[in-house]
């Protein structure tokens, strides 16, 4: 059975267009797994995606907000498994909740920044004139500001938490997308198979939103993987500040930021947070590295 | 009565102001319903240029264009786009990477809204000598020659009158080239096109086209039949210097 499904994926000849889109998608898998730091990023991806989703069956029946005065600032033991923190709570049941808020933040910054990158970018690239003069003014605008310390006025501005960190974030970090897709658009409209579909009399948005594109999206996914460190980072940063998520919502930053006052006496409170903020964003940067290898247009045969 | 194709003073420049290059010069010609107009000349004459302003892909500027009686405006319709089709020099660059042939050959029937599709898509692969088997490769999985087939077949499904194809096999194999050819020689006549070649190579034109137009600097040199041509009869010096260039280096003649 295995072996027919594989053969059935790698067939020279798909017989449906579900074959050949399931047999591209696989031939990707293949690449992305045989490059060995890709495979570790995505392991480690695929590992917080889970632990988010079962987070409540790994938890040892510890509540991430149960407060436990007596036993403050405890150090790594059988029943505290990474210590306690200042309030008494138990950091691995805290750390396990803290990648449901990264992996919102996260996955609400893609959602908003690549549609809005994509389609300043793309409408800039291919209509040109005043329509891009215009859009990349804008784009250099937000480029021209450090993108932490806007992203801290947006986030003062609109009040702490978790919902204004991500319009905080997502605004700051459109512009690059934008900059990409227009560069890539550029390149592509200009050759003989979008003239092709130009002269079938398809209309600009069919031609922008079925073959442009598709084509641009493949290199902002990757500066998107590339990108969630620097996300997850500055989420964190927002949270260490007070202005990502609030108490007693856990959360990796906030936590690291808590932990900072008894980092000499008591490691652990800012250290196993901290540590999870390192391989998240060293596994999304793996990924991204080996996504643009497959997507890589020069290696495709 | 007027002529399916009616091209009158053509023009086309690029870079406007000091530095504009007038890549055609008032070009005029006329192309009869189920005619094959051939149109000739060395690189940078502004052959394709032509064809390129008739199918709207350049801006031109023109005392009268006109496409099946319809003019041949600068904004065009949905309609209008389906009198014509073009195929591409170079195949590889004229098929969307990240689509199948299906996906390809499906596209303008998607625009156009018409019904049938798989019928269509089927009976345009087999029209080109594809096989049902290519129908959902990508176009990377193909031969050159395959990949210009699937050019043509798109071309050909929206059932155009009119068919522009610019220098369709300069990209391919020699051995491919002929096969290509005739593929285009049987779908002419099995469908009436109306159909504009443009090529360098005079062999290819003459063997494709009943009347031939020559083109040099971005004007029209002459126009004469394919028998005139094969006959050496042509009337221009300029002709007959293509025609012994296109013969190659030839013994019996001394050297100047």
């Amino acid at each position: 059975m295995k072996q027919s499904l594989t053969h059935w994926l790698m067939e020279d000849a798909p017989r449906s267009r579900r074959q050949a889109a399931m047999g591209s998608l696989y031939r990707g898998l293949l690449a992305l797994v045989g490059n060995p730091p890709a495979l570790v990023g995505l392991v480690i991806v695929t590992i917080l995606v889970l632990i988010a989703i079962f987070a409540p069956f790994l938890d040892r029946g510890i509540s991430p907000i149960a407060q436990d005065l007596g036993n403050r600032l405890a150090p790594p033991s059988a029943a505290h498994w990474f210590g306690t923190d200042e309030l008494g709570r138990d950091i691995y049941s805290r750390t396990l909740y803290g990648s449901r808020v990264t992996l919102t933040i996260v996955g609400l910054v893609s959602v908003v920044v690549t549609p809005i990158g994509l389609a300043v970018g793309t409408l800039s690239g291919y209509l040109g004139g005043w329509v891009d003069s215009v859009l990349m003014r804008i784009t250099d605008v937000f480029l021209a500001f450090p993108r932490l310390v806007l992203a801290l006025a947006f986030a003062a501005a609109l009040g702490p938490g978790i919902e204004n960190a991500v319009i905080a974030i997502s605004l700051t970090a459109w512009p690059p997308y934008a900059r990409i897709a227009r560069a890539e658009t550029i390149t592509i409209a200009k050759s003989d198979f979008i003239q092709a579909v130009v002269l079938q009399g398809a209309s600009t948005w069919r031609i922008l939103i079925r073959h442009i594109v598709p084509l641009c999206l493949s290199s902002v996914i990757v500066r998107l993987t590339l990108d969630m460190a620097g996300i997850i980072l500055t989420a964190a940063g927002l949270g260490f500040l007070g202005l990502g998520a609030q108490p007693p919502t856990a959360e990796w930053g906030a936590m690291v930021s808590a932990g900072r006052d008894v980092i000499l006496d008591q490691w652990w409170v800012a250290t196993i947070p901290g540590v999870a903020i390192f391989l998240v964003s060293l596994g999304f940067n793996l990924l991204g590295d080996g996504l643009r290898d497959v997507f890589d247009p020069k290696d495709a045969s | 009565m007027a002529g399916m194709i009616e091209v009158a003073d053509l023009r086309v420049s690029f870079h406007g102001g000091s530095k504009a290059v007038h890549a055609v010069q008032g070009v005029s010609f006329s192309v009869a319903e189920g005619e094959s107009f051939g149109i000739v000349g060395e690189s940078g004459s502004g052959k394709s240029t032509v064809l390129k302003a008739i199918a709207g892909l350049v801006p031109s500027a023109s005392a009268a264009l006109t496409v099946n009686g319809r003019p041949a405006a600068q904004r065009r319709s949905k309609a209008d786009r389906r009198q014509m089709q073009f195929v591409f020099q170079d195949p590889y660059a004229s098929l969307h990477p990240r689509q199948t042939v299906d996906q390809i050959l499906r596209e303008p029937l998607a625009i156009h809204r018409i019904d049938r599709r798989d019928e269509r898509i089927a009976a345009a692969l087999a029209e080109v000598g594809l096989k049902p088997e290519h129908r959902f490769r990508y176009p990377h999985q193909l031969s050159g020659g395959q990949r210009q087939r699937v050019a043509i077949a798109r071309a050909l499904i929206l059932r155009p009158p009119v068919l522009l194809l610019d220098e369709p096999t300069s990209a391919l194999d020699v051995s491919v080239q002929a096969e290509i050819l005739n593929l285009i020689v049987g779908l002419r006549k099995d469908n009436n096109l109306t159909m504009i070649l443009v090529s360098h190579d005079l062999g290819v034109v003459a063997h494709l086209c009943s009347r031939i137009a020559i083109m040099q600097a971005g004007k029209l040199v002459e126009v004469l039949s394919a028998e005139d041509l094969r006959r050496g009869a042509a009337q221009a010096d300029y002709t007959r210097k293509l025609v012994a260039a296109s013969r190659g280096f030839n013994r019996a003649q001394p050297a100047i």
